[in-house]
């Protein structure tokens, strides 16, 4: 009876993030377009896409092979994993112990693989530009996220995510300097690995400054609702993990299981979200996208901050 | 008969393959024959290899009346023998196998066959060897036995060079590691391993002994800079003995320094960890940037066998480092980690060098610019050589990722080590693998990506067929493994726990009984990994998805050209190659440390002549190092040249200078 409450809970969240991840996409889209004075779409608008992207017929150029049909729904069901083991409004959760922070950012590499792949099957200049940038911005935003990755678990002694959530949702580890240089490297490469300005303009198309776009050009109907999918969890997983490592409070933890804390857990999450999804185009609005080669000094200085936290948390344990 | 025995006996057999090379000639049969028997004797050790390490049997050991008079030469299989028997015959057997069928493209068999089995034969030697000359002659004989293997395909002036490189480079190791070896004999006043190891050595003598033992055995292994010769000779030798070079053979240096380090010299100072950690360091992040802007597929994965030497040195260096602090359980931590990543790198870098070996018979080219679309040709190699690239970028759910993950739990627990040193240097080390695991995976994108998707970009690669059936069960069943060990890690920690005690004195605890087949190294509070859920999930998830959208909203697929924006492009040229590929990252890294320097040579608007593209990467190793020193080395030949035509009175000087000298300095010394 107990394993089936707990499965109950586990599958919640796993159904739920991807159930908001369009959402969550469409109050960004509508945020941003009302800064920039348009009237923006509906909110619902990414389902309504999703929906009728489902249901159109797939063109795929004849010298597309295997890789190219299954790796939209590798893509998925990597970041769908991923973002289904981050704690959102509960810690300890049944499955939370297969997969740390270490593997949850594994897992991400695991998708990005696939989609860089998917680039290069059909053999064209652009799908080539984006998987070879794509990696490139990975080799600098990955090692950045390990790092942020050591700080985090070196402060809580954990790198389980449910176990830091728990443990920072006490209170008792403070503000720190470490804590904050993580928080700083963990925002932009979140940025960098959502593809979003100033390092790529997901709006964007027929333009040479493409990244993600470039490597997904191909693709179409399911395919790319696939895709297009596994890019708003993505997004819902980076404010996630956001909020269960800095923001831990409202969650649910130390297996209290009643519909109370639950609620309220489920409550905060989503407000958390939707906070985050209003200030992401804020910043967005703000900044020019910036050259390619610009990009490894912008998430460079993610993977110095972040180092920086470590060997702070090496020298002394009180920062 | 006692386990060494068996071990011995295989050994004579290996060496028994290639008497039976030599007798049976040029003849057909002699590829499968001489491969075949290999592949026995290989299982045979192997079952050995696994009987010792599992059934937990006690080490035996055994004195056989050859070698030096009065000293015999000594052997002994205790459990690290044993794992790295395991790891060594693996390779072997799937090597043996691949070549039953890779082996009749040869030209020039007999420049391969005599000389396979006395390879295997030499590296089982080092692993049992058991006293300072057995030791040092089964590895200089492994060393010769692969030097003639690099060089038979002498025909290429390229493969030479190799040869001779790496003669020069196999040489110098061997002195450092006689040096380290007569160190520790002085003291003990004994070759035995077992003298050495209970005679107390002072502890400058011990850093000297270690440091010898690091260059000698790193430069078999891979260190940087000690990794010149290995992308040179590596890719010269045929393909299934270059899975044996890089997979195995650069693991039984590895087995060299863990021998002479952590069993025979003992604990004697952290600082020993703290070289050993930068080292694997600067190799992991140096190896992997090497191979991202290599063209050359084969040594592509040469280079990438120099980061992975990188990841072990890590685990290698903070084990010692836990380990002369008295922190036994992150020891054993950081020692299993290096150990499962040497078995993991054992196993994906020889399917990868098959998949290589595949392409190169079916294409006959190495060069990634004139590969391309060959998941098409070569269906079954795509799949095996998919699973090879994402096991060595370390991605959830296969066996690259775990041995990863467990070196970085073990980077995690280093704030407890009380040295300034290693507080400062350990998380440096933890940025340089981390960058070395993301780089990987850009690496191995740009070798599945140019080799097997897009479209072919030579004739060659675009009339390739699939290769013969027994080289794709060698790749079949190494990928199995990829799998197997990824998603069922706990069995091989678990296996590994008797070489853990034997050199730290404590292991992890026992993970095979553990719920849901979890790993978890040191408590559930602090870090758990579970491959088999995350790969049932993944499963499940893609499955059902893929199912669902099939059946309830679209399933109908037009083929039409490729859009490309509009402006799509007949000729594969308009692809992206693999020197395009690395641009970015080439860019970033590489401009300083590696001196990348482009020209592009651009014809002006109605000009008719074609437009060029130059690159030239220098490796900073050769142009730091080597480079000078080769060229002092020639001018001081020069130099002494002159002592060859000097007049008898000027003889008669020197001869009377150099006895002056010799005086004194026994005077002073005595």
């Amino acid at each position: 009876m107990a394993l089936t409450v707990e499965l109950a809970l586990q599958l919640l969240q796993i159904g739920m993030v991807v159930a908001i991840a369009p959402l969550i996409m469409g109050i960004t889209r509508k945020v941003r377009a009302r800064l920039l004075r348009r009237r923006g779409p509906p909110l619902v608008q990414p389902y309504l896409d999703l929906w009728k992207l489902m249901h159109k017929e797939v063109v795929v150029a004849p010298n597309a092979s295997w890789v190219y049909r299954r790796a939209p729904y590798v893509v998925f069901a990597a970041t769908w994993v991923a973002a289904g083991l981050v704690p959102t409004y509960a810690t300890g959760l049944l499955f939370s112990w297969s997969a740390d922070l270490i593997a949850v950012i594994a897992l991400l590499g695991t998708a990005r693989f696939a989609l860089a792949l998917a680039g290069m099957d059909v053999g064209t200049a652009f799908g080539g530009l984006g998987s070879s940038r794509e990696m490139m911005i990975a080799s600098l935003a990955e090692p950045a996220m390990l790092l942020i990755s050591f700080a985090v678990a070196l402060i809580a002694g954990t790198t389980q995510l449910s176990a830091i959530a728990a443990l920072f949702s006490t209170g008792d580890v403070g503000v720190r300097v470490s804590l904050g240089l993580a928080l700083l490297a963990l925002i932009v490469v979140g940025i960098a690995e959502n593809a979003r300005i100033p390092i790529d303009n997901p709006a964007t198309h027929l333009e040479l400054t493409m990244v993600h776009e470039a490597m997904i050009l191909e693709y179409s109907g399911r395919h790319l609702a696939m895709i297009e999918a596994a890019a708003q969890l993505k997004l819902v997983l980076y404010f996630s993990l956001v909020a269960c490592l800095f923001a831990p409070f409202g969650m649910a933890v130390g297996g209290d299981q009643s519909a109370l804390a639950l609620g309220i857990g489920i409550v905060t999450f989503l407000g958390k979200l939707a906070v985050f999804a209003v200030l992401l185009p804020i910043a967005e609005t703000t900044v020019a996208k910036m050259r390619v080669f610009r990009y490894p000094a912008f998430v460079g200085s993610a993977f110095a901050a972040a180092a920086l936290a470590v060997f702070l948390r090496f020298v002394s344990r009180g920062f | 008969m006692p386990e060494v025995a068996i071990g011995l006996w295989c050994i004579a057999g290996f060496l028994g393959t290639g008497v039976l090379a030599v007798v049976l000639g040029g003849r057909a049969i002699a590829t499968p024959l001489v491969y075949g028997t290999t592949l026995v004797i290989a299982l045979a050790a192997l079952l050995l290899a696994l009987d010792v390490l599992l059934g937990g049997r006690p080490a035996t050991a055994t004195v056989l009346p050859i070698g030096l008079p009065g000293l015999g030469a000594h052997f002994r299989l205790d459990s690290l023998s044993a794992f790295f028997m395991l790891v060594v015959n693996f390779g072997a057997a799937a090597s043996s196998l691949y070549a039953i069928g890779y082996g009749r493209h040869e030209h020039a068999p007999m420049r391969v066959l005599p000389f396979f089995g006395p390879f295997l034969a030499g590296m089982n030697l080092v692993l049992l060897a058991a006293d300072g000359f057995s030791f040092l002659l089964s590895w200089e004989f492994m060393s010769l036995a692969s030097w003639t293997l690099v060089v038979s395909h002498h025909q290429v002036a390229a493969n030479i060079r190799a040869g001779f490189t790496y003669l020069a480079m196999a040489s110098f190791g061997t002195l450092c590691l006689l040096l380290a070896l007569g160190l520790l004999a002085a003291a003990g006043g004994e070759f035995t391993f077992e003298r050495m190891r209970t005679a107390t050595v002072s502890e400058s003598v011990a850093a000297t002994a270690t440091l010898l033992a690091l260059i000698g055995a790193g430069s078999k292994a891979g260190l940087v800079p000690l990794h010149v010769w290995l992308p040179l000779a590596h890719p010269a030798a045929p393909s299934h003995v270059s899975a044996l070079l890089s997979g195995v053979m650069t693991k039984v240096g590895i087995y060299g320094f863990i021998r002479i380090v952590f069993d025979v010299v003992g604990d004697f100072s952290p600082w020993a960890g703290l070289v050993v950690v930068v080292a694997g360091g600067a190799t992991a992040a140096l190896g992997v940037l090497y191979a991202v802007m290599q063209r050359d597929l084969k040594r592509l994965l040469a280079y990438s066998t120099v980061e992975n030497i990188g990841i072990v040195f890590i685990g290698l260096g903070l084990a010692l480092a836990f380990r002369a602090n008295g922190q036994g359980p992150a020891a054993a931590l950081a020692l299993t980690a290096a150990l499962f990543h040497v078995f993991n790198h054992s196993v994906f870098k020889s399917l990868l060098f098959f998949g290589a070996g595949a392409v190169l018979s079916a294409t006959g080219e190495r060069d990634m610019e004139k590969l391309g679309g060959l998941v098409h040709r070569m269906p079954q190699t795509a799949v095996v050589f998919l699973i090879g690239c994402m096991s060595i970028a370390a991605l959830p759910p296969l066996n690259g990722f775990v041995s990863e993950w467990m070196t970085f739990q073990a980077i995690l627990l280093s704030p407890q080590l009380p040295q300034w040193g290693l507080k400062f240097a350990v998380p440096a080390v933890g940025a340089m693998l981390a960058l070395a695991a993301a780089l990987a995976g850009a690496c191995f994108v740009k070798a599945f990506g140019v080799v097997f998707l897009s479209r072919p970009r030579s004739s060659a690669a675009a009339t390739a067929v699939e290769v013969d059936g027994f080289s794709l069960t060698a790749m079949l069943l190494l990928a199995w493994v990829c799998v197997l060990a990824g998603t069922l890690p706990g069995f091989v920690i678990d296996a590994l726990s008797p070489v853990a005690r034997e050199l730290t004195w404590s292991a992890l605890p026992a993970q095979a009984g553990l719920p849901w087949l979890s790993i978890v190294p040191i408590a559930e509070s602090r870090s758990s990994y579970n491959g088999l859920v995350i790969f049932f999930f993944l499963v499940v998830s893609g499955v059902m998805t893929a199912v669902v959208v099939h059946r309830l909203a679209s399933r109908s697929t037009r083929t039409s050209p490729i859009w490309d924006c509009g402006y799509p492009l007949d000729s594969p040229v308009t692809q992206y190659t693999s020197s395009s590929f690395a641009m970015p990252i080439r860019r970033v890294f590489g401009t300083v440390l590696f001196a990348v320097h482009e020209t592009v040579d651009m014809p002006r608007p109605g000009e008719m002549r074609a437009a060029r593209f130059r690159m030239r990467v220098r490796d900073p190793a050769w142009r730091f190092l080597y480079g000078p020193l080769v060229r002092w080395i020639m001018r001081s030949a020069q130099r002494l040249n002159r002592l060859q035509f000097l007049t008898i009175r000027r003889y008669l000087a020197l001869v009377f200078a150099a006895l002056i000298v010799l005086m004194l300095v026994v005077a002073i010394w005595r």
